[in-house]
């Protein structure tokens, strides 16, 4: 018997078992973009098959962050920018697991970014939300690594004078198998993306579109989007890491003038898991490590095997 | 026969010194001796001057010892820079000069004429210096007797064989070692080599110093481990399978040793981008049901503040282990200190509920490593073994029996779902995870992902019974009472259900007492003896327990004795601070004993201290070191 009945659970499941019956009621402002991620995780969790105890939900701090208080699953709310250290290492511990990291481009672009570059280069197995309003939203406006040059804030009252980070280039390059955006008021592309991503083997990157329209009026992501996959002017095929990155810069560079892109611009389904890599050269157990522990047969070598080597 | 040998082996980084040490300690162990190992070394990897010291008796060894008696210089052959103007120019003779000054009186020096030419032997008075103090001087052509058996590194081979020969040893156990260690034509040069050297110094020295190899037995058998060694295994035994690192010095050998042994053990280990990172890791990992931890040195601690804090307040189980070199920033990489003590204790925003242990002795790294990840997981909380560079580093002979216990890689109070399925859930479901009204001495039992009936949300922020965020006063005042108390339960196991912690040495009616911690326990014990001998009443305690801290033992302690002094490797008295601060008292009772050079203390040093303190207070201690008054005098 398993110690994790709800893993692989197989019955209907029903979109609101992932809404908790009882408080906390959201506390985001209306209209603010972060509804829309809630709402296609919720759409795309039970189209992909998963219960809410075998989805554990990571997030940093923000606005963002706030996601797993309002979606029903096992969550770990950490700290700023440190979501995917965590998410990556119960993922190793319980390969079983589906874990999900989400969170803002503050805390995902900025105070993470390193680990953001590490986790994408190492192409660990798991879905990578980032919620990009270009602004950062909890602490009242501050401009953001995704921000436009010239954006005004309380921080930066001349206008910012860097050129935005390019999210989707940084992870290609990096190494994700799977690199997309999405925005939140175009939700059935979202729902689509959010269930492609979860069941992708490998690091997925969905850089989330969100509005803010309390601190960041200006944003682009009202005006219409054009969704890749639909477009007969862009026929850019996935699997061709080259294409992609073209694509990648070219919206990268227009994303705050007018023209939003979204949908698949990367994915590659044949680059194996950092969790395939690392079994591959014997360093992961097979059996998931965290149901040894309750394996009344799991043997335990002891350090006293090791000791003839100091005799 | 003499009393006891204190080997120092001196050459340059990379030169072998490492491994020889390590085989010629073997080999003196499995004579029957008990060994003790000191390592010196500059944060250099290759060149520079090193060594390293043996001490080794027909009795307990704790401390290095106070200097040594049997010089081996290899000569830096690395000194040669092939860049004409380097700096540093010439430092062949180094591994010979630098190291006189501690050699005792009728001591032997053996230094390779094959490294360092005669004028510079000159330069450096060696004659001179050698007939004052009685040393008795072997020069031999190391290199050349290497060379011509084989290659030039082996010139450490050719070391041992005369160092065998000088002292009248076996030549067995160190030909078993290097069979265990080689095989073929490197196994055969070396044993010619070994041979070559060991005859030539029997047929052509005439002996007229009188030191020899001690003899001794043992019972049972011994296993030579230094602190690192015994800090990984004793995370093996308590079931620790995952560990995450970031290299940094000296912590890196735990990482090493683990990263080495889980991949058989069916564990996970990760080198990650940085030590923030690598202690999340652990957070994860311990989050999805692994027993897991990070660790290391003051700089890369400093990084994983953030996580610790995290890992406070979602009472996620940890185990971190700080392995102090001194400070501050990257202060001295390769050098001991016990400077990061307040550092530990109090890091990371909020107040603290984690447990910190300072383990004095390799036994002690092994018992208090296991019983970190005991508390941690019994209590759901954070703790950390904080030690440093010198029992890192150290090696020495511990009874292979000492090991022979029960693993215990039981998850705590981590419910199944059997158990989970009574457990108190609120209206939406959820499990109450930190539920505060029947907590049992305090602790919030917790489920796993992916089990049945758990769910709950660990955050950061202060959070309701099934962890949503909450600002309520009551929840706070009662979760915050909660995770703080559980240091009370803590201090009450330790105090009632375990043995303690703390070493006690020396005469219990003794009016005078020497408090330390950490690695500085060896050298503080055998002073306390000399000093006894001598004719002083003085006993000891050497403290672990640094949080929960022991406050009834220490209570006992300093109502007994006169006077205290507080043996410490930093120069703030750090340690002392912690013992006024927690009692509320006493500082009156304590004077300090400091040193913070780079080198541990030596049982001397103590011993003058000790001296100087109670017989004459307005002289400093010769030695570097110094000694700060009790408060108020
Ligand atoms: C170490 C640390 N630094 C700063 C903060 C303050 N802080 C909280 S949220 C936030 C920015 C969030 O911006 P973003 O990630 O874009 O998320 P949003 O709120 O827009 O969803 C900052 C700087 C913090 N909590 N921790
Ligand atoms: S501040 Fe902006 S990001 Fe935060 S909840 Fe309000 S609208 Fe959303």
């Amino acid at each position: 018997m398993s110690a994790f009945n709800a893993i692989g659970e197989e019955r209907e499941i029903d979109r609101d078992e992932f809404t908790p019956g009882v408080e906390p009621q959201p506390t985001w402002c209306p209209g603010c973009g972060d509804f829309g991620v809630l709402k296609s995780l919720k759409q795309a969790l039970p189209e992909v098959g998963k219960t809410p105890e075998e989805v554990l939900t990571v997030t940093g701090i923000g606005c963002s962050g706030k996601l797993n208080s309002y979606l029903d699953t096992y969550g770990f709310h950490t700290i700023h920018g440190r979501s995917l250290p965590v998410a990556r290492a119960a993922k190793l511990a319980n390969t079983d697991l589906e874990v999900i990291a989400a969170g803002g481009d503050g805390d995902g672009y900025g105070i993470g970014g390193n680990h953001f570059i590490h986790t994408a280069r190492e192409n660990h197995d798991m879905t990578y939300i980032v919620f990009n309003n270009e602004i950062f939203g909890l602490t009242k406006g501050q401009t953001s690594p995704t921000s436009p040059k010239g954006h005004k804030s309380k921080t930066q009252p001349s206008g910012s004078a860097k050129t935005p980070l390019r999210p989707l280039s940084l992870s290609l390059t990096a190494g994700a198998s799977y690199v997309a955006r999405t925005a939140a008021v175009n939700p059935n592309q979202a729902k689509e993306i959010i269930a492609e991503a979860i069941e992708h083997d490998g690091f997925a990157h969905v850089d989330f579109l969100t509005q803010c329209p309390t601190w960041n009026k200006d944003a682009r992501q009202y005006v219409p989007y054009i969704d890749i996959q639909e477009s007969d002017d862009y026929d850019h095929d996935v699997t061709d890491r080259r294409e992609a990155a073209e694509m990648m810069h070219e919206t990268e560079d227009v994303l705050n003038e007018g023209t939003v892109l979204t949908g698949r611009y990367y994915v590659d389904e044949d680059r194996p898991s950092y969790q395939e890599e690392k079994s591959a050269v014997g360093e992961l157990p097979e059996q998931p490590l965290a149901e040894r522990y309750f394996d009344e047969d799991a043997e335990w070598e002891r350090s006293y095997d090791l000791l003839e080597r100091h005799t | 026969m003499s009393d006891e040998l204190i080997w120092r082996i001196a050459g340059g980084s990379g030169d072998g010194i490492d491994s020889t040490s390590q085989n010629f300690a073997k080999a003196l162990m499995r004579s029957g001796l008990d060994v003790f190992t000191h390592r010196h070394y500059p944060s250099r990897i290759r060149g520079g001057h090193t060594y390293v010291e043996i001490r080794a008796a027909d009795h307990e060894v704790q401390s290095r010892g106070d200097g040594y008696n049997f010089l081996l210089s290899l000569g830096d052959s690395f000194a040669r820079n092939p860049q004409e103007e380097a700096y540093y120019g010439n430092e062949e003779i180094k591994p010979l000069s630098e190291n006189l000054d501690d050699l005792r009186e009728g001591g032997i020096i053996v230094y390779d004429e094959g490294l360092v030419s005669e004028e510079d032997v000159e330069a450096i008075d060696l004659e001179a210096r050698a007939e004052e103090n009685d040393w008795h001087v072997f020069p031999m052509d190391l290199r050349g007797l290497a060379r011509e058996h084989g290659r030039e590194v082996m010139r450490n081979t050719a070391g041992v064989g005369v160092t065998a020969a000088l002292l009248d040893m076996d030549l067995e156990h160190i030909e078993d070692l290097m069979s265990d260690a080689m095989g073929g034509d490197v196994l055969e040069a070396n044993l010619e080599i070994l041979h070559e050297a060991y005859d030539t110094v029997n047929e052509e020295y005439e002996f007229e110093h009188e030191l020899r190899a001690p003899e001794g037995s043992h019972e049972t058998e011994q296993a030579l481990l230094s602190g690192s060694n015994a800090i990984a295994y004793g995370a093996i035994d308590a079931g620790c399978r995952f560990i995450a690192g970031y290299p940094m010095t000296p912590w890196t050998d735990v990482f090493t040793i683990l990263a080495q042994n889980f991949p058989d053990m069916g564990g996970v280990s990760e080198q990650v981008e940085d030590e923030i990172a690598a202690a999340a890791l652990a957070l994860g990992a311990s989050h999805a049901g692994a027993k897991a931890m990070s660790g290391s040195s003051g700089g890369g601690f400093a990084l994983m503040s953030e996580p610790l804090g995290l890992a406070e307040m979602t009472e996620t189980p940890l185990v971190l282990v700080e392995s102090m070199r001194a400070g501050p920033s990257t202060g001295m990489p390769t050098k001991p200190e016990q400077g990061d003590l307040e550092f530990v204790l109090y890091t990371s925003q909020g107040d603290s509920s984690r447990v910190v242990f300072a383990p004095s002795s390799i036994e002690e790294a092994y018992e208090q490593t296991r019983l970190a990840f005991e508390i941690a997981w019994d209590y759901q909380l954070p703790a950390i073994v904080i030690y440093d560079q010198k029992l890192s580093g150290e090696n020495k002979n511990v009874d292979v029996e000492f090991f022979d216990r029960q693993p215990k890689p039981d998850l705590g109070s981590t419910l199944t779902e059997d158990e989970l399925a009574e457990a108190a859930h609120d209206a939406s479901g959820k499990f109450k995870r930190f539920n505060y009204e029947d907590a049992e001495n305090n602790v919030a039992p917790r489920s796993l992902p992916g089990q049945k009936d758990g769910r709950y949300l660990a955050t950061g922020n202060e959070h309701s019974p099934v962890g949503h965020i909450s600002e309520d006063p009551d929840n706070r005042v009662a979760q915050m009472t909660r995770r703080i108390e559980k240091l009370d339960s803590i201090r009450e196991e330790l105090d009632e259900e375990r043995d303690s912690n703390q070493t006690y040495y020396g005469d219990e009616t003794a009016d005078y007492g020497i408090i330390t911690w950490g690695s500085s326990h060896g050298a503080v014990n055998e002073a306390v003896e000399r000093l006894n001998e001598n004719g002083h009443s003085v006993k000891g305690v050497s403290v672990s327990d640094m949080m929960p801290f022991p406050e009834a033992e220490m209570t006992e302690f300093l109502e007994s004795v006169d006077e205290a002094m507080v043996v410490e490797m930093n120069a703030t008295a750090q340690f002392r601070g912690l013992i006024q601060k927690e009692l509320g008292r006493y500082g009156e009772k304590m004077t300090s004993l400091l040193k913070y050079n780079g080198n541990p203390f030596e049982p001397a040093e103590i011993v003058e201290g000790y001296e100087v303190n109670v017989a004459d207070e307005d002289r400093q201690p010769t030695a570097q070191v110094r000694i700060e008054p009790a408060a108020g005098d």
